[in-house]
């Protein structure tokens, strides 16, 4: 009796720690989160009183496909805050495992970089479990239904990292566009090759 | 171009090692060739052999003939149906296939692992295939850092664009987070894949999985 108890424990200790490894999928409700931003503020979606929707964008200082997208996720927010759909970018790295993505050392990127965005800090990477991010650009477009955000479109910017001008698909800007215009997200999830999440104790 | 750059290469590395071998000591030209002959199938030699110059000097475009032959198949271009070929083709050994690029800092952690399987697993066959040609079209590149770090497993540069097109071919669960690794073993139909860097022990782990 004692060992069956034990084992049910063990067997149980072994389902609860097991990572969630699956995370949102198209049409699931986010939930709210609140992170530091660069600035010092904390921030959650639920600040954003009038946003139709979100470009949730989990980005790194330390990735070079990251860096490759810099300009085209500040253009994102260029052409879409205004419009109902703010960029929030949220860099989901441990810095035990990356000593790059540090808070301090985000502050100076977003500073270097100008981002016109907030750049939140998520160290226990509690927020990008629940989301199912795996790599650095990994873009999460939500759209508002009711009173709750749904994850609308889920990937990359777009189909070239190399060079934005060669992008012959633009998946963020066609999901926001569909949406903007009441219309379906034609392609709602796309891979693209990225850098993996420093995860930490992995 | 690429035979330049695999000569250029060799003259930096290749020359420096095997003359630091035959001029300094002769334990030194042994340890070379039992590292040498883990990667050539040639037998080990058990006692140092004292040499005299003469033969050190007729030692020496053997030796540069024999770790030209050792270097890395470096750096061949391949469509995606070419490699799934390769991959599938593969009847005796286990497949360890790496999927890597130069810019990739963690990829660069792990490399060690996978030449030292190269160099000690006869049963397994390691294929690192760079993912490179998504961000910058130079292979040239590529070719040059095999290279420079001298590696022995063998190379492959996946020439592709429109990387969501291809990524879910090559694994269903690969998101094309780098790196990545899949272990194939095409006698007993068993893979595995993760798509996180390895640590010791990792490697051998996922080839006892498949077998």
């Amino acid at each position: 009796m004692k060992q069956f108890i034990l084992s049910s424990l063990a067997v149980i200790i072994l389902i609860a720690s097991a990572p969630v490894k699956s995370g949102y999928e198209i049409g699931d409700t986010v939930a709210d989160f609140k992170l530091k931003n660069v600035d010092g503020n904390i921030v959650s979606l639920a600040d954003w009183k009038d946003a139709k929707g979100f470009i949730i964008v989990f980005d790194c200082n330390t990735c070079p496909v990251s860096k490759k997208y810099n300009e085209r996720i500040m253009a994102l927010n260029k052409m879409y805050a205004s419009r109902g759909f703010p960029v929030i970018a949220i860099n989901p790295n441990s810095p035990e495992v990356s000593a790059g993505d540090s808070f301090d050392e985000m502050v100076k990127y977003a500073r270097k970089k100008g981002y016109n965005f907030p750049y939140l800090y998520d160290p226990s990477q509690k927020v990008v479990s629940e989301f199912g991010a795996t790599n650095t650009p990994h873009v999460f477009v939500l759209n508002k239904a009711g009173n709750e955000m749904k994850a609308a479109y889920i990937g990359a910017i777009d189909d070239n990292a190399r060079d934005a001008s060669e992008a012959t698909n633009k998946y963020v800007e066609a999901a926001v566009n569909a949406l903007l215009e009441g219309k379906a997200v034609l392609i709602t999830k796309t891979r693209a090759i990225g850098c993996g999440i420093k995860w930490k104790n992995s | 171009m690429w035979i330049k750059a695999r000569f250029c290469g060799f003259l930096s590395g290749e020359i420096l090692r095997i003359y630091k071998c035959l001029n300094f000591s002769t334990f030194a030209a042994r340890n070379y060739y039992e590292n040498f002959s883990v990667r050539q199938n040639q037998p080990n030699l058990k006692k140092p052999i004292p040499l005299a110059p003469g033969v050190r000097c007729a030692f020496f475009p053997v030796l540069l003939l024999t770790s030209a032959l050792s270097w890395g198949q470096g750096g061949e271009l391949v469509k995606l149906d070419k490699l799934q070929q390769i991959i599938q083709d593969e009847k005796e050994q286990i497949q360890v296939i790496n999927f890597w690029a130069t810019w990739c800092a963690p990829c660069m952690k792990e490399l060690p692992l996978f030449e030292k399987l190269t160099a000690n697993r006869k049963d397994v066959r390691v294929l690192l295939v760079s993912m490179d040609m998504d961000m910058d079209p130079d292979v040239e590149k590529v070719r040059k850092f095999v290279v420079r770090k001298q590696i022995h497993s063998q190379v492959l540069i996946l020439n592709e664009r429109n990387p969501n097109q291809w990524i879910e071919k090559l694994d269903k669960n690969w998101s094309g987070a780098l790196p990545a690794t899949l272990v194939v073993n095409n006698k007993t139909g068993k893979r595995k894949f993760v798509e996180k860097e390895l640590h010791e022990g990792d490697l051998e782990k996922l080839i006892a999985a498949v077998q």
